[in-house]
């Protein structure tokens, strides 16, 4: 198993932290792991992506322009990285930032709202944690138990309302997932 | 063995050092290395230590040397046109036979450059950097793992031969997060009384560290010493990796640091096309792993040196191979990393 995940938005809607929070559970989970992210002198506004690598075998190349699963979380992402997504690869974007939506043959495309499931939990900047919600529920590429219990670890003690308002947008994502699917 | 913490390269080796026993550090900030002086900053205090940001990278390099005189484990840390501002300070530490370790997170260049990976100090870093008859060891990381088991080896290889040691890392690889474990102990520090201020006792047997010698006899006898100590460390501490040299392949790769991943990732796809390609990776570039590469070559058609600069590993390669076979170079400027892509039809071109 080898998943390569872009993860890509404007820079504060946490496209990097879904690439961390998904490599961090592939590591708990045994695999191996690689987390780069685009380090230009991006700033709030500006575009930011991340490269994940998640695989059984060590990983040789953190860098590759042959994507299997796009996060993107505005439009300007999805026209970007949407020519790179691999025949049987999969797209989850922000159909509320992406007017344009998306086509291409022999991928899966989902298109998810995710700043009205954001706002929907409390706060527009869990929107990002509806996306790892569907991200995991669509590659199977970490348990998503494992991501809950890391967030519980990182921050039962520091923030218990922010985590239950984590765990609820990362159930949104999922369910969303498996529900559209039916 | 520690548990699996992820983390970027510039943390993790930050970390590992200070495991090692570092307790000073001293730095001038500058983009890719920033998260190694921020995250000492946030540690030192912790650990009884001092993490100093200087007014300069003369001063932070003169502060090592300072500290490195006193029998501590000293480090500093930068990325390119800092570490260019430090080579007088090295070529100091490197006359005055003191152990201290220095870290390049490179970035683009010449001039200013940009904050981008690339390999492009290369002969800076090989050829002892500063003015003056000198080398420093040179190690390459190519993991993050690597990178935080560099060191502590460059601590310990630092006081074996009492010579500064780079540690020569990119951008790409500062600013990376991988799983990384770290030695519960790293073991002491050696015995600084051979090297260090202070543990000799009476006037006659005083030590004076020094680098200024009048006479031309005497900076003779200190050179050629030095060159002495440089044999020792070509003859014990040349390291390197080979991967796929013993499938019969037809191209030998040579390739360091973040390079060589990207190079093994091609390797291992051009595998299940059933196409064999070799890989040298040198993990010190300064003893240089000549024989190693001279030997690979020897079953070679060709070997290509790809690395993120115009061309510059490549000379040593030339070096190594001489008249076996023929060589070539893939270089890049600016601070764009080969994607494995580009590496696979590259090396497809050769192979047809």
């Amino acid at each position: 198993m080898k998943q390569r995940i872009l993860c890509a938005g404007f820079g504060g809607q946490g496209a990097l932290l879904i690439g961390k929070l998904v490599v961090t559970a592939g590591m708990i989970e045994g695999k191996h792991v690689t987390w780069l992210p685009s380090y230009g002198p991006e700033m709030r506004g500006g575009t930011a992506n991340v490269m994940a690598v998640i695989s059984d075998k060590p990983v040789g190349s953190p860098i590759f322009t042959r994507i299997d699963t796009l996060v993107a979380l505005n439009q300007p992402s999805l026209d970007k990285f949407l020519p790179q997504v691999v025949e049987g690869g999969m797209v989850l974007f922000n159909s509320d930032l992406c007017d344009k939506g998306a086509s291409k043959n022999g991928i899966c495309i989902v298109g998810i709202p995710l700043n009205k499931f954001g706002e929907q939990v409390g706060d527009i900047k869990a929107s990002n944690m509806v996306a790892l919600g569907a991200l995991i529920e669509l590659t199977g590429c970490v348990e998503n138990k494992t991501v809950q219990d890391d967030l519980k670890h990182m921050l039962e003690k520091k923030n218990p309302t922010l985590l239950a308002r984590n765990l609820e947008a990362l159930e949104i994502g999922r369910k969303f997932v498996v529900e559209s699917a039916q | 063995m520690g548990e699996k913490i992820l983390m970027k390269g510039n943390e993790a080796v930050a970390e590992a050092a200070i495991r090692a026993g570092c307790r000073h550090y001293f730095a001038y900030p500058i983009t890719p290395q920033n998260e190694l002086i921020e995250y000492m900053a946030k540690r030192m205090p912790q650990v009884g230590g001092t993490c100093l940001q200087a007014e300069s990278e003369v001063a932070a390099i003169n502060m090592v040397l300072g500290a490195a005189a006193c029998g501590v484990r000293a480090m500093t840390s930068s990325s390119s046109p800092g570490i260019s501002l430090k080579q007088e300070g090295i070529s100091y530490i490197a006359a005055c036979r003191l152990p201290a370790v220095i870290i390049n997170v490179q970035r683009g260049g010449p001039g200013l450059g940009n904050i981008a990976p690339m390999q492009c100090d290369y002969f800076q870093a090989t050829r002892g950097g500063g003015h003056g008859d000198y080398y420093t060891p040179v190690l390459a990381p190519s993991s993050v793992q690597e990178f935080a088991d560099m060191a502590p080896e460059a601590f310990d290889l630092a006081e074996k031969y009492l010579t500064p040691v780079l540690i020569f890392a990119d951008g790409l690889l500062g600013q990376m997060m991988e799983p990384v474990t770290f030695e519960d102990d790293y073991g002491p520090q050696s015995d600084k009384s051979g090297w260090s201020l202070g543990c000799r006792k009476g006037r006659k047997n005083n030590h004076i560290i020094n680098s200024l010698f009048i006479d031309p006899y005497v900076l003779k006898e200190k050179t050629e010493e030095l060159f002495k100590v440089y044999d020792t460390i070509v003859k014990n501490e040349i390291r390197y990796e080979y991967y796929n040299v013993d499938a019969n392949p037809k191209i030998l790769v040579v390739a360091f640091g973040t390079v060589a991943r990207v190079v093994k990732t091609a390797i291992d796809e051009l595998k299940d096309q059933g196409l064999e390609v070799g890989l040298v990776r040198p993990i010190t570039l300064w003893p240089f792993p000549y024989k190693a590469v001279k030997e690979a070559a020897k079953k070679v058609e060709k070997v290509i040196t790809v690395e993120l600069n115009m061309g510059q590993m490549e000379q040593d390669v030339r070096l190594a191979v001489g008249d076996t076979c023929p060589t070539q170079v893939i270089g890049k400027a600016g601070g764009v990393v080969f994607t494995p892509m580009e590496v696979i039809s590259m090396l497809k071109e050769n192979l047809a």
